[in-house]
């Protein structure tokens, strides 16, 4: 079935100069796989598309069940430069939970909220 | 021996009564606080500049040190503290000064200096991080310059008996380890230990954002009484492992989501966190619930140091003009669009000489910009928001002056504020370098009170 990311992960994103990094972490182990599988730093950067100018990493964090995304030109320029009114990037992590992710139909009971 | 280390502040305009109730609730051996952004010593140069007055210490100092002092003076609770600034020197002598206040007398504060370095960057420097050019470049912009000192300092002092260490930029997480090192006499070249503590200190650094701030999602995320938010307590063993936690009955949660969350937070590859003491790997790093707010971190790994330690670099970049107004009910957007064509317009009459403009409609795309969806639903209300940066003051000047144009000559049924503040603001540019880590001798002052 298909869902929201935001009913199988949680998101904080962090800033460093014009680079912002965006956690993706699963709600349960069972889930991680088709974060992975499916959460690729292409499909990542696509979603951001207007605001990442630079390169998207993925870093994978296997035991803690988390998916690292450190986008590079997130930023508008920088935190003291960059007319967002968000400049700190805060609530970039809100993005990606409307990413749609394919999962089992036996995994339900296992996500948050509901559709 | 458990080691109790509390945060008393994630940033400067943090809580104050989060910080007394871990002095006073908390039991804790040591009482952290971190009151730093990438620019505060950059603005506070510019202040100091302006105003020869400003102390050019943290503008909360008082506060902070009369609303936890009293405690901290009963239980022996020691303070490690970046609240220095651009003045590690005033600042204990500040706190001393409370000290007497508080009848305290024969109470060490050290002061920590040598971590700015304006008058030498350019000598000690050579590439700028984030654009590969030289930091000659930056000369005639060059505000302030500051190396990311790591724990060793602070170690130092609390040899030489402080009670309170005051420094100016220390990495965020080595204020946290400090105490570890110093009280498990762990040496700073072992990597094993420093990677735990500074790991442990990075859980930390940003105090409520692991008790259950920045977390809430109503549904998904839930936090009991999100208003009573505790700072976090460390409860670290020897060896380097810990139990992060709370002080019992307060608001907020300790679980393994909020642990993870600040694990990653501003971590580029978690594999390789570089601190000033030692390049941190968290994913080797063991979560364990052991009890209703508590969970047990151990298994963090570390790499030796690098060479060299981080410079910032602080530079003026000119300034940025903001202002909004608003719009509500059927057809806001579309008055919000017509508003946005006038001042486009009005900006090319004024000859607004901009190096990047934008106007956002705060309720739609604002926040998210380029990246809205493109069939995201129109909002009931609208502020449409105009920013521009610009080289002077001058030109930054014309956003608010032709946003209050829009009281009388604009769209129906606008709405605007007053001005009611200064609408333009300086930019301070922060860049990054690297510094020999045999170039930087930092310096220890003790006074006592």
């Amino acid at each position: 079935m298909k869902i929201r990311l935001e009913r199988a992960a949680h998101c904080r994103s962090g800033d460093k100069g014009n680079t912002s990094n965006v956690s993706v972490i699963a709600y349960s182990p069972e889930l991680y796989p088709f974060l992975k599988e499916q959460v690729t730093a292409e499909r990542f950067r696509q979603f951001y598309t207007g605001v990442v100018s630079g390169k998207v990493t993925r870093y994978e964090v296997d035991g803690l069940h988390s998916l690292n995304f450190v986008a590079e030109g997130a930023l508008g320029g920088g935190v003291s430069r960059s007319l967002c009114l968000d400049n700190y990037g805060k609530s970039l992590s809100s993005r990606i939970l409307a990413f749609e992710l394919d999962i089992p139909d036996q995994l339900t009971s296992l996500l948050k909220g509901n559709d | 021996m458990t080691l109790r280390i509390g945060a008393g502040s994630a940033w400067w305009g943090d809580r104050i009564s989060p910080a007394a109730l871990n002095a006073e609730k908390g039991d804790l051996d040591y009482l952290c606080f971190e009151t730093m952004a990438e620019a505060t010593v950059s603005a506070a140069q510019v202040r100091k500049r302006r105003d020869p007055s400003f102390p050019g210490y943290d503008t909360w100092l008082d506060d902070r040190m009369r609303a936890v002092l009293p405690a901290c003076l009963k239980r022996g609770t020691k303070i490690v503290t970046n609240q220095g600034w651009i003045n590690p020197d005033g600042a204990a002598q500040r706190i001393v000064h409370w000290l007497r206040e508080f009848g305290a007398r024969g109470v060490k504060v050290a002061s920590i200096n040598g971590g700015l370095i304006t008058d030498r960057v350019l000598e000690l420097t050579d590439t700028i991080l984030e654009n590969g050019q030289p930091t000659s470049t930056l000369a005639p912009s060059l505000v302030s310059a500051e190396v990311y000192l790591g724990a060793e300092p602070i170690v130092e002092a609390l040899r030489q008996g402080a009670h309170i260490v005051v420094s100016g930029r220390v990495a965020d997480p080595s204020i946290f380890m400090a105490p570890m090192m110093y009280e498990f006499g762990w040496d700073a070249l072992d990597h094993v230990r420093l990677g735990r503590g500074n790991g442990l200190g990075h859980l930390i650094e940003c105090g409520a954002q692991v008790t259950g701030g920045y977390f809430a999602d109503p549904g998904f995320k839930d936090v009991p009484r999100p208003w009573d938010l505790a700072f976090p307590i460390l409860e670290v063993e020897a060896d380097g492992s810990a139990v992060l936690t709370k002080v019992e009955g307060t608001g907020g949660i300790v679980n393994l989501m909020t642990v993870k969350e600040q694990m990653f937070y501003e971590v580029h590859d978690p594999a390789n966190y570089l601190t000033p003491d030692v390049v941190v790997d968290f994913t080797t790093a063991h979560l364990e619930q052991i009890g209703p707010d508590r969970v047990r971190v151990s298994n963090i790994s570390g790499k030796p140091r690098t060479p060299t330690l981080k410079v910032s670099i602080g530079c003026t970049e000119g300034y940025i003009g903001e202002d909004m107004f608003f719009y509500a009910g059927p057809g806001a957007l579309r008055r919000a669009k017509l508003a946005r064509q006038i001042l486009e317009e009005r900006f090319k009459l004024v000859g607004l000489d901009a190096e990047e403009l934008r106007i956002d409609f705060l309720g739609l795309n604002a926040i998210h910009g380029a990246m809205t969806p493109p069939d995201a639903a129109e909002p009931y209300e609208i502020a449409v928001r105009v920013a521009a940066r610009t080289t002077t003051r001058e030109e930054a000047n014309k956003v608010g002056r032709e946003v209050d144009g829009m009281a009388v000559s604009g769209v129906g049924m606008t709405g605007k504020r007053v001005p009611h503040q200064d609408r333009t603001r300086e930019i301070i540019g922060v860049w990054s370098s690297l510094v020999a880590r045999d170039r930087i001798v930092p310096s220890i002052t003790m006074i006592e009170s």
